[in-house]
């Protein structure tokens, strides 16, 4: 008797919460109210960029329809040329350091490290605080004559250094402030991954004798490649649009040395006020963040790929 | 063995203080900064604690009512704008999650992409012709684009894991959808509220772009206040340092008290605003 009633009823209650009762309609009141603040304030301001990009136009001046003519421009803007290129070093340079010592941070968190919880607090705080209140200790630091930098260097005697007031040191004197705050965001993702990985690959090649340097090789780096790749990524997107720091501390200088695509943008609409033209700086450099996010998720998929296949 | 074990930890605990040697060195050398007068500031070699401190530096700061007022907006625009992000967020979160709706999510994810000064033209100048710029407004605003996103980020990762056979249960006896929402995934979702609030919270204090773009005299929030000194007195360090410190210090505290929490939501989501 009990397994008759439990037949006839199982399909039933199955088809009740597929169909009647979560009809996905019912849950469109919630979204809603999301929906008409994202497409003002987020979905708006994409379209209109576009259409603002195809006018010349400076604020308290006349608009004019002009098509591409602000995108051929850029072509021979040899400003916006250069600042693409100091875009892709700082990028390139604030994406594999934070890397690198991430990584190696998180190996060391994932051990049995006491205090853990409070080191792991600290450890996070630079990227938690204001960015414009760090930028303005780097700053400070980074004083040729006073600054405490140079003090340490003289200590373990290296000769001073100009760090952000020389057009050559100034792209990777930034970095290093960047490295400095973004590190913790690296850890915490790969600490993510580490603790994911099963034990049992370890005990085997405990047995089989591996070194502290295989057992990395052929047994963690494989497993925590899709988390570095999603770092990756990100890393990627938050230097390419990085401007707090890059801004209170040099303003793109000395001269235009660190200027990046984000620092001429903002000189080009607020200082100039050639809305038109920046609109179309605005749209390439969002075209770049997303070619390179899409072809980093490409990889991603790759990396994926291998693992299936390894 | 039971030595070797303490040797081994005491090491660990010396690698674990190296690691966060960075981050403790700049916060320390910048309380130092903040308490010196300028004469030490300006010593070398430099001089980590001084023989006299300059409390001055910190009362000088709250003694300038303009501090007060900035303090004010930048309470006033982080507390609306992560307000309105989770009266708004939370349900479109609940809602997106329910529905399956992976596209949208496809929408937050670009919208954390793309350049906080990106939206800055096209806001700047509706702003203008609304007539808005001097007030708050504008900028309450402009923090949506970063209190927004990570909200409903957030809610869509606590909402896919909060099971869903209650609901189901609730539904069939009779409950309408706000209510099953309000009474049953609201509370089991506390912890991603609290989670979405604070980091809505962090960054939107810290936020400085939209500040700079949309701040007047009167409507500087503190990072752009901040900033503004240091191009005026270039000069005195003690003072901007501890101004520094003051704003940035709430940040910290919240940081180190809701550590757990932060680190949660930045590995769920990895998000981050501007």
């Amino acid at each position: 008797m009990a397994t008759m009633a439990e037949r006839q009823t199982a399909p039933l209650t199955v088809t009740v919460s597929v169909t009647d009762a979560r009809p996905k309609s019912a849950y469109w009141p919630f979204v809603v109210p999301a929906v008409a603040v994202v497409g003002s304030v987020i979905v708006f301001p994409w379209v209109f960029t576009v259409w603002m990009s195809m006018h010349e136009w400076t604020v308290g001046g006349a608009r004019r329809f002009t098509g591409l003519s602000n995108y051929m421009r850029l072509g021979s803007d040899e400003r916006f040329l250069t600042s693409v290129g100091h875009t892709l070093v700082y990028t390139l340079l604030a994406v594999v350091l934070p890397l690198i010592f991430g990584t190696l941070a998180a190996l060391i968190f994932n051990s049995r490290l006491p205090f853990r919880g409070i080191l792991r607090g600290v450890f996070v705080m630079p990227m938690m605080a204001t960015p414009v209140a760090v930028a303005l200790v780097w700053t400070m630091m980074f004083h040729p004559q006073l600054g405490v930098l140079n003090y340490l260097l003289s200590l373990v005697g290296i000769g001073p250094q100009a760090w952000v007031f020389s057009p050559s040191t100034v792209i990777p004197s930034l970095v290093l402030v960047e490295t400095w705050q973004w590190t913790p965001l690296v850890m915490l993702i790969v600490l993510g991954g580490l603790a994911a990985i099963p034990t049992e690959p370890y005990e085997s090649a405990a047995i089989d004798g591996a070194t502290v340097f295989q057992r990395f090789r052929y047994i963690t780096l494989p497993m925590i490649a899709p988390f570095l790749m999603v770092a990756v990524i990100i890393r990627t997107i938050d230097a390419l649009k990085s401007f707090d720091i890059i801004y209170a501390i040099t303003q793109g200088g000395p001269g235009t040395a660190s200027e990046t695509i984000n620092l001429y943008l903002y000189s080009v609409a607020f200082a100039y006020y050639d809305v038109g033209y920046g609109s179309a700086i605005a749209v390439v450099f969002f075209a770049i963040v997303i070619a390179l996010s899409l072809l980093m998720l490409h990889l991603r998929q790759r990396t994926k790929w291998i693992d299936v296949q390894g | 063995m039971n030595l070797r074990k303490a040797t081994n930890s005491l090491g660990l605990l010396f690698v674990g203080l190296v690691l966060v040697s960075p981050a403790i060195l700049f916060f320390l050398w910048m309380a130092s900064l903040s308490l010196k007068f300028e004469v030490d500031n300006a010593a070398y070699p430099p001089i980590l604690i001084p023989e006299r401190f300059a409390w001055k530096n910190y009362t000088g700061v709250f003694e300038s009512n303009r501090f007060g007022l900035f303090f004010l907006n930048s309470l006033i625009v982080t507390g609306a704008a992560t307000g309105l992000a989770l009266l708004i967020g939370v349900p479109a979160g609940y809602g997106i999650a329910r529905m399956k709706a992976t596209k949208a999510a496809v929408v937050v994810l670009i919208a954390r992409m793309t350049p906080g000064l990106s939206y800055l033209i096209p806001l700047f100048l509706l702003f203008q012709w609304l007539g808005l710029m001097g007030t708050l407004v504008p900028q309450i605003i402009a923090h949506l684009v970063i209190t927004v996103p990570i909200v409903i980020w957030i809610m869509i990762g606590y909402f896919e894991t909060t099971p869903l056979e209650l609901e189901e249960a609730a539904v069939i006896d009779g409950a309408n959808r706000w209510h099953v929402f309000r009474h049953i995934a609201l509370p089991i979702a506390k912890p991603g509220v609290t989670v979405a609030f604070i980091l809505a919270v962090i960054f939107s204090w810290n936020n400085f772009v939209f500040g700079i773009v949309l701040a007047g005299r009167e409507t500087r929030t503190l990072p752009v206040a901040v900033y503004n000194m240091l191009s005026f007195e270039q000069l005195s360090w003690g003072p901007l340092a501890a101004s520094a410190l003051i704003v940035t210090l709430p940040v910290l505290v919240l940081t180190i008290v809701a550590q757990r929490q932060i680190v949660a939501g930045l590995t769920a989501g990895a998000v981050k605003g501007g």
